[in-house]
């Protein structure tokens, strides 16, 4: 279970403090507990604050988004409370309202990812109901696997977080489905050192195609396509080439060989990493040892005649 | 039966030396297969291969534990222990017989007897697999098969990727005395001489 629990990302030089605007909702959504003036009774009221508006101040001053406001996205009249019952109607501004077509935000490909989201498994069963924010939480989310200074295993943290925020919690899964959920150990269990691989390779590696033109495949396939070779990841020509080690392979000079700086350093994936010097010099020990023998046994044959 | 021959490999060695031998020839073969696998041209599906190498390493593993017990509290013992007086020469008369005086029908430098069974190029060999090579690749193997043994970061290296590494060495050079071992016991009156007297136990004296 240790594994599903949240790690903390190392926290991360970039970021921007609350804003005085945001410090007034976390007032009330950074903390477990909220007061508010009940202005009927005159009092003074103290309230548990409902677990799924808690928004971690912690990580919302982390993440990418940061440096907007709470009412950037929300509307003002939050501020005061109760809140109007007509605010619920209001709508909330999606990924694409703000980055889709815009030529700054080109190298993201909002809108190929668009594309690809409609064509998951999870828009095909749920519709407009999954959204990107199910696995882009605006409050948290931060741009990993682009840093460089990103570890690989941070990167699978985070990304899987994400699936299993959903596929390891029973009442986010709901808001979708009453159908049963389907345990992820359990429907893994063909897959041997379980823990290991779920901290060294992300769900996405097998759940999504490859692909050349985006950095990061949204399609999610039926489970009928998910990879279920091992030789796919562990073998010289890994899809962790184009997938997860994408991002350091395309830094990491070609002319290294088998091995490249990712693998060395961060992972170690049995079939995928081999050392170019070390298989030559033991071909070459294998050739000297197979023809002193050749000869030995030539002799004793010629000897015998 | 003593007639038939020196006994030199008593029933603990041989039952030992068979499931060694077995289970490393299988150790090669589907560590092989891992690291030289391709999509296209799998040896074996890396499933089995993985399967087959951990249950065979386990085995392996185990029967060092008691080839090591057993040998220590054996008379074996004594076979194994060097002697580095003259080691250079001796080392150079038996490979000098193997390459030159064989051929010429010279006698053997090192005649077999109960109490020195090995040659010294024998001994050195047995001792440097299986006091060196074979414990490295159990230990390595071990903290493979748990990860959470190892330490994160050797060298600046990661802590899996090192200990693969020395696995993997100790694994060529495994192959390479198994090659070696194969062949040097192929010499004889009769190629399959030897290979008999692993089984039977009895090393015939007018052999080898
Ligand atoms: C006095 C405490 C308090 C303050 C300040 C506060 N909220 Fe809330 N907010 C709540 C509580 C409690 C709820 C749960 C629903 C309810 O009781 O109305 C809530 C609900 C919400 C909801 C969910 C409404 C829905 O439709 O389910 C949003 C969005 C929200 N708040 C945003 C904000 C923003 C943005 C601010 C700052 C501008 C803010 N809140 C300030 C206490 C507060
Ligand atoms: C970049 C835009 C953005 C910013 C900034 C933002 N939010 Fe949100 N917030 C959203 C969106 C979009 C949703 C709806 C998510 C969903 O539907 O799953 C949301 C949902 C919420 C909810 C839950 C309401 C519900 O219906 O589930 C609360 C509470 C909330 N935000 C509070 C805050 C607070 C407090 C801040 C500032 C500290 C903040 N938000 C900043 C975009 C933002
Ligand atoms: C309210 C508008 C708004 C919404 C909604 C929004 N973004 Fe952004 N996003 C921005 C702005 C503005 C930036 C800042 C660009 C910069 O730093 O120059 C940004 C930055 C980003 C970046 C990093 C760009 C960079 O170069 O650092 C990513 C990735 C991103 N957004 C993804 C998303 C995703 C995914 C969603 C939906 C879950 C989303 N955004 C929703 C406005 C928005
Ligand atoms: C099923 C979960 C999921 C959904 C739904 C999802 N994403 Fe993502 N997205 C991911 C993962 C995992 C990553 C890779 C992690 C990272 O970049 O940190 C990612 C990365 C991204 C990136 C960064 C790509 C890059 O080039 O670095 C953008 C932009 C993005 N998503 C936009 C979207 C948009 C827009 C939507 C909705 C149309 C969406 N995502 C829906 C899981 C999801
Ligand atoms: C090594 C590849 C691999 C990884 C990593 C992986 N999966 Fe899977 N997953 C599969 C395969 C193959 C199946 C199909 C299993 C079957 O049908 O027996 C599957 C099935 C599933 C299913 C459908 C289960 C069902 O019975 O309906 C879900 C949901 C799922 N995976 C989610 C995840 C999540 C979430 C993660 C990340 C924590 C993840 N997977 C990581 C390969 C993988
Ligand atoms: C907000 C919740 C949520 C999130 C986040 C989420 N999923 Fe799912 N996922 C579901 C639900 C609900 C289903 C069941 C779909 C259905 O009804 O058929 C599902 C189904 C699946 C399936 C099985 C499809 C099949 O053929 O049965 C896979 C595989 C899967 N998800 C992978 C992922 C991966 C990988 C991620 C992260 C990148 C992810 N999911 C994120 C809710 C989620
Ligand atoms: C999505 C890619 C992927 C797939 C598919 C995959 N693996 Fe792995 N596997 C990895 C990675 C990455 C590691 C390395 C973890 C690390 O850095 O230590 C690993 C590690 C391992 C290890 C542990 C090695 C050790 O250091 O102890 C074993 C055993 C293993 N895999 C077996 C399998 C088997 C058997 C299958 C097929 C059923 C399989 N893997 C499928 C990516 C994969
Ligand atoms: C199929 C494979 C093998 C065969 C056919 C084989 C055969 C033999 C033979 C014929 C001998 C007798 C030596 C002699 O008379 O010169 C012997 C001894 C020995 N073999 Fe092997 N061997 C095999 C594999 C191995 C392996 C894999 C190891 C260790 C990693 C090994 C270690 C030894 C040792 C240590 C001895 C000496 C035994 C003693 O203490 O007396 N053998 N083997």
């Amino acid at each position: 279970m240790l594994l599903f629990s949240t790690v903390n990302i190392m926290a991360q030089d970039e970021g921007n403090p609350l804003s005085e605007n945001s410090q007034v909702c976390a007032r009330c959504h950074g903390n477990k507990y909220y007061t508010f003036h009940n202005e009927v009774t005159g009092t003074e009221v103290r309230k548990r604050m409902n677990p799924y508006l808690l928004i971690d101040t912690v990580k919302y001053t982390q993440a990418t988004h940061s440096f907007f406001s709470c009412d950037d996205c929300h509307s003002p009249d939050y501020a005061v409370y109760p809140h109007a019952s007509n605010l619920k109607l209001d709508p909330k501004p999606s990924c694409i309202d703000c980055h889709g077509g815009d030529e700054s935000f080109a190298k993201y490909q909002f809108d190929d990812i668009d594309v690809e989201v409609q064509n998951s498994v999870h828009k095909i069963a749920h519709g407009e109901q999954f959204k990107c924010e199910m696995c882009h939480d605006l409050h948290s989310y931060r741009l990993v696997a682009r840093n460089e200074n990103s570890k690989i295993k941070d990167i699978v943290v985070q990304d899987n977080q994400m699936c299993l925020s959903c596929h390891n919690n029973l009442t986010k899964y709901q808001i979708l489905t009453d159908n049963q959920k389907p345990e992820i150990l359990a429907t893994h269990d063909w897959l041997p050192n379980q823990e290991l691989h779920f901290l060294n390779v992300r769900c996405i590696e097998c759940h999504t195609p490859i692909t050349d033109t985006l950095m990061v495949s949204h399609k999610i396939l039926p489970k009928e396509q998910a990879v279920h070779l091992c030789s796919d990841c562990h073998s010289t020509n890994s899809i962790l080439r184009s997938k997860l080690y994408k991002y350091t392979v395309m830094e990491s000079r070609t002319d290294q060989g088998y091995y490249n700086s990712v693998i060395l350093n961060e992972a170690y994936v049995i079939g995928a990493n081999r050392n170019k010097y070390l298989n030559i010099l033991s071909l070459a020990i294998f050739g000297l040892t197979l023809l002193g023998i050749s000869i030995h046994t030539i002799t004793r044959i010629i000897n015998k005649k | 039966m003593s007639n038939q021959g020196l006994y030199l490999y008593p029933v603990w060695l041989r039952i030992w030396h068979g499931v060694n031998a077995l289970g490393i020839i299988l150790l090669i073969f589907t560590g092989i297969s891992m690291q030289y696998g391709n999509i296209d041209y799998p040896l074996l599906p890396f499933k089995v291969s993985v399967m087959i190498h951990n249950i065979s390493g386990i085995v392996v593993s185990i029967g060092y534990v008691v080839f090591a017990i057993a040998n220590h509290f054996s008379n074996n013992a004594k076979q194994y222990v060097p002697n580095y007086k003259g080691f250079g020469q001796r080392i150079m008369k038996q490979t000098t017989y193997y390459v030159f005086g064989y051929f010429k029908g010279e006698p053997k430098p090192f005649p077999i007897t109960k109490d020195n069974k090995f040659n010294p190029l024998q001994r050195l060999s047995y001792i440097t697999v299986m006091y060196i090579f074979v414990p490295l690749i159990v230990f390595t193997g071990v903290g493979l098969l748990y990860p959470e043994l190892i330490f994160s970061k050797i060298f600046n290296m990661g802590g899996v990727q090192f200990i693969a590494v020395l696995h993997a060495i100790a694994g060529f050079f495994i192959s390479l005395f198994l090659i070696i071992h194969l062949y040097v016991a192929s010499i004889g009156k009769h190629p399959l001489k030897n290979y008999s007297s692993i089984i039977t136990g009895y090393h015939s004296t007018e052999d080898h």
